[in-house]
């Protein structure tokens, strides 16, 4: 586990970070509001990636669904899938509870992962309803912080799958050089960690 | 490599109903999950102290796992179901 950066405010951007993730610098981070939630300024280019993230994740986790969320029978019906899915990314999101006993993981996937993808779904939609396109400050109530903050581990698990992260991924991050093909990636990814950390500061 | 988790509390009800062999909720350690974020979810699922939920978070950086719940195994599927929500990777299993 990663402790994560202390100061958000001080992080430090690798020399050619900018030609690698564009010319921007992707820096938003949160603090407490006085009401239990969190508020954060976001750039239109850090909205549109944080939006685009999390609609991939959503759409990625939301595909079995066949997006009747009203439909009370949808809600209710069991899961066909009782295997983890192939997806390295999905399988991380979806994860066995039973490694050593595929039966029982397999009837808890049938009982739990519809709901389970449903959660992870409504709390994307959540950051998508409360963060504007365009960007601006964000003002999340307690339930909408918690929200993201899931969506935002949901982000990070799904990068950390796709770009291979490791327990010293910060080491790794410093040694990257511009021309890395996964720089970008993991610079954006060392970005929603300070995002996600300092939410997690915000409400404790 | 050997599992020593923290002192776990036994879920609290009017009457004793903790079989010889509770079921356990194991959280297991992964490289993206934050240590405070990990905390964090711990104090919100089970309720814990801070002290509480960073013993238990550190158990798991450390020793690979640890033992965050124990208890009658449908209780046990249920926290491992909400610890997915939040991301966390985490496994039941009846207590040895």
């Amino acid at each position: 586990m990663p402790g994560g950066p202390e100061e958000p405010d001080e992080l430090d951007w690798p020399q050619g970070a900018e030609e690698a993730a564009g010319p921007w610098r992707p820096r938003a981070w949160f603090r407490g509001t006085r009401r239990g939630g969190a508020t954060a300024r976001f750039t239109a280019d850090e909205a549109t990636l944080v939006r685009g993230l999390v609609s991939q994740v959503a759409e990625l986790v939301g595909d079995e669904d066949s997006g009747g969320q009203d439909d009370l029978e949808e809600m209710l019906k069991l899961s066909d899938s009782v295997r983890p899915p192939d997806d390295p990314v999905l399988a991380r999101l979806l994860p066995d509870a039973y490694p050593d006993d595929p039966a029982a993981a397999g009837e808890f996937r049938r009982y739990t992962e519809n709901s389970l993808r449903a959660g992870k779904v409504a709390a994307a939609q959540t950051v998508l309803a409360t963060l504007p396109s365009d960007g601006g400050r964000v003002r999340l109530s307690g339930e909408d912080a918690q929200a993201w903050l899931r969506a935002l581990n949901d982000v990070r698990l799904a990068l950390g799958v796709r770009l291979e992260v490791t327990e010293d991924w910060e080491q790794m991050v410093e040694r990257l050089r511009p021309d890395d093909p996964r720089a970008a990636g993991l610079w954006v990814y060392d970005w929603l960690t300070v995002l996600q950390e300092t939410l997690v500061e915000a409400l404790w | 490599m050997s599992v020593a988790p923290a002192e776990v509390d036994l879920p609290q009800s009017g009457q004793d109903t903790t079989p010889a062999r509770p079921w356990v909720a194991i959280v297991w350690n992964d490289p993206v999950n934050l240590m405070s974020y990990v905390t964090y979810v711990f104090q919100q699922v089970f309720g814990y102290s801070r002290r509480k939920a960073e013993r238990l978070m550190l158990d798991v950086h450390h020793k690979g796992k640890a033992v965050v719940a124990a208890g009658a195994r449908e209780e046990m599927e249920r926290n491992v179901e909400i610890l997915h929500g939040y991301g966390l990777w985490a496994t039941v299993r009846q207590d040895t």
